[in-house]
């Protein structure tokens, strides 16, 4: 691993070396395509396989079929979405949330475009769902439920094995968009009413460029991508064989380590938190800290942006990302933090540390040594900041033109 | 993460003027809280001389709002009151060695914060009438606000047009999209459809009704206006030809060669257009002559 402190588990992470030994062979002597009838493609076909096994397994889904190999998150969560549509033309409603990730919300409001109604459930100041209203959408308009089962900027869980019980009750497909849950929390499909759920291989140490949908035997399902009988016809393309293979090794890793996850990342996580919250007055974590993945912790820092926290703290050798408008080059901060109501000056400074189990806890140390000072050093030359506090009233003390 | 330059990284990491000036006698807030941008310029003003003495700023934003701010203290510090407030946006970039698109504005909130300065200074009310939206074109740098703006004014219908009036779409073309979806939206406005298939240029107003003589004097009016905007930035524009709907222009002085010139060439063209009240397309002269060496 190169020098440097990665907390940015969220957004990516490193592909474990064992995953990558395990692909490598893939480019090289087993290169064939695993539909051919042959030995070379024979060999690939049966590797891949073992890889699906290797998914249901850590999923728990009942059967192996149910698993279908996609490019990527997003796409899953499109074949999700678009498929319910598809094969129930009379719906013309969507239920998902304000804060879903961007592969889900970009779509919904393209759809809107196109005729349909999408309900965006709203969460309150610590992210949560308002299930009764949830329950009062349910009716036979709608063609899918998409929800997350665990936010990627504050790291909040929903409800979903409840929602989807209750989609079900109600005669409506459920989604969930799982990239962040997968690997990170005990998961069994099997025993749970949901439809589909996405997941992407690199969050949890298998390279890009590999994701799943998850099918539930018996849901009514229209191909995105359409044309050879790869994944029983239901998506079309080659198979990337060695990401598969990697996915799947990927797949049998992290449902080994659960329960490192569970109590070491979490109690790596749980002191950085409360070590810069001891330190650093004026900041406060976002989200659910109740009810949240074991490996993200994100404070948002008030009086300071985002991008230039994460500037300082990238000198210091040390990765993290912020949900600032100016880490994105969009005017707005984070679509999540505005639905959580985190006012602007907060909002802007926010700072999303997650964590996997690659780090230690030497790490942490050095992360919480390293924060005070950087706040410090913005909070200088902040308008809304003067000696060691807020100024008073900073809102209305400094309220610059055109705001 | 951004393509910042090195002297940006350098103002950002070790800012210049941090902090109010003792004794101001001139503050300016801007910002936007929404955007993540905000900006308090004090200054501390001779007043017999009205030379700027000490300049100081505090500011709540990114990097390169941070280091936009430490700039524009680093230029006006000595300069007279009056001089400073010719520091244009492109100044302040061009002391950055360059800002990235997104990024821009940053520096615009530095000029504005200086306008804001002085007004308070003079006891003036400094009143900002720029209001800005999401970047739809990263190529030129142009909001969503101006292509709306400038729809409106001009009663524009097509892409080709929108990019013939504020360049925005005339790079990579991935902004398309975007640009159809305004067209449709404003032309919604007044019970219009957006035809993709329409034909550019066939702007419904009047012809100017001028002989070719007068129009080639209006031309040369016009540039006349806006010729000071372009030498408050070092640079200039000479008229070279006028052929039908191509007006033919070179860009001289710092103008020559700025990364900004398309735009630029794109301002001159709106405005032309507007003096003229008819569809003109204004070109670098480079294009008269490679137009020539093609035989047509």
């Amino acid at each position: 691993m190169t020098d440097g402190i990665y907390l940015d588990n969220n957004a990516t992470t490193m592909v474990a070396p064992e995953v990558v030994a395990e692909m490598l062979p893939f480019f090289s002597e087993q290169f064939g395509n695993p539909s051919s009838l042959h030995q070379f493609g024979d060999k690939v076909g049966r590797a891949v396989k073992r890889a699906r096994r290797q998914v249901q397994s850590l999923l728990g889904a009942e059967h192996d079929s149910e698993i279908i190999f996609t490019s990527c998150g997003t796409e899953s969560d499109s074949t999700a979405i678009l498929s319910a549509l598809r094969a129930q033309p009379d719906r013309k409603e969507i239920i998902t949330t304000l804060v879903e990730h961007p592969a889900v919300l970009t779509l919904c409001e393209q759809l809107e475009k196109e005729g349909y109604t999408v309900h965006y459930l709203e969460v309150d100041k610590k992210g949560r769902l308002d299930i009764p209203a949830y329950y009062k959408l349910l009716s036979d308009n709608v063609a899918i439920v998409s929800v997350m089962w665990a936010n990627n900027e504050s790291g909040t869980l929903f409800p979903v094995e409840e929602m989807a019980e209750m989609a079900r009750s109600a005669g409506v497909m459920f989604h969930t968009d799982a990239v962040q849950a997968v690997g990170k929390l005990p998961i069994d499909l099997k025993s749970t009413a949901i439809d589909m759920l996405s997941l992407s291989g690199h969050k949890l140490h298998a390279p890009k460029g590999i994701g799943v949908l998850y099918l539930r035997r018996g849901v009514r399902f229209r191909p995105l991508l359409r044309g050879g009988h790869q994944e029983r016809g239901r998506r079309a393309g080659t198979e990337n064989a060695a990401s598969i293979v990697a996915l799947g090794k990927a797949c049998e890793m992290a449902r080994e380590a659960m329960d490192y996850e569970k109590t070491f990342v979490k109690a790596m996580r749980d002191r950085l938190e409360q070590g810069i919250l001891a330190q650093v007055g004026h900041c406060f974590v976002t989200g659910d800290a109740n009810n949240r993945l074991p490996n993200t912790c994100n404070i948002a820092f008030e009086y300071i942006e985002g991008e230039a926290i994460l500037l300082l703290l990238n000198k210091m050798g040390i990765a993290a990302s912020s949900g600032s408008a100016c880490t994105s080059g969009s005017l707005e901060p984070s679509h999540v933090m505005r639905a959580m109501d985190i006012p602007f000056t907060a909002a802007h400074g926010s700072v999303r540390f997650s964590l996997s189990r690659y780090n230690t806890m030497e790490e942490v140390e050095r992360v919480i040594e390293a924060v005070p000072p950087i706040v410090e050093q913005l909070r200088k030359l902040s308008p809304y900041w003067s000696g060691d506090g807020p100024v008073e009233e900073p809102e209305k003390a400094f309220a610059p033109s055109y705001a | 993460m951004w393509d910042y330059s090195e002297k940006v990284q350098e103002h950002f990491f070790n800012p210049r003027n941090a902090g109010a000036v003792d004794k101001a006698n001139a503050v300016g807030d801007v910002g936007s809280l929404s955007c993540g941008d905000a900006l308090r310029l004090t200054l501390k003003v001779d007043p017999d001389s009205e030379v700027i003495l000490d300049a100081g700023f505090q500011t709540f934003g990114c990097g390169s709002a941070i280091a936009s701010s430490s700039a524009l203290t680093e230029i006006i510090k000595g300069m007279k009151i009056d001089d400073a407030l010719g520091v244009s946006n492109q100044d302040i970039a061009d002391f950055l060695d360059g800002l990235p698109p997104e990024k821009m504005h940053c520096s615009v909130m530095g000029r504005e914060a200086l306008q804001a300065a002085v007004a308070n200074y003079r006891g003036e009310e400094w009143k900002d009438d720029h209001e800005e939206g999401a970047l739809v074109c990263k190529c030129f740098a142009i909001d969503e606000v101006m292509i709306e703006d400038t729809v409106r004014a001009n009663g524009l219908r097509t892409v080709e047009e929108v990019t013939n009036y504020t360049k925005a779409g005339g790079g990579c073309s991935a902004c398309h999209e975007g640009i159809e979806e305004i067209l449709t939206r404003v032309l919604a406005e007044s019970g219009e459809r957006f035809d993709p298939n329409a034909v550019a240029g066939e702007i419904k107003k009047p012809k100017s009704g001028l002989t070719n003589l007068q129009r080639m004097k209006r031309i040369e009016e016009l540039l006349e206006e806006i010729r000071p905007n372009l030498q408050r930035d070092h640079g200039d524009v000479e008229l070279v030809e006028v052929d039908g709907k191509y007006i033919y222009v070179k860009m001289i002085g710092a103008c020559a060669g700025c990364q900004m010139a398309a735009t630029t060439l794109g301002g001159i063209q709106q405005h032309l257009a507007e003096g003229l009240g008819e569809f003109i397309q204004v070109l670098p002269a480079e294009e008269l002559a490679r137009r020539a060496a093609m035989g047509g």
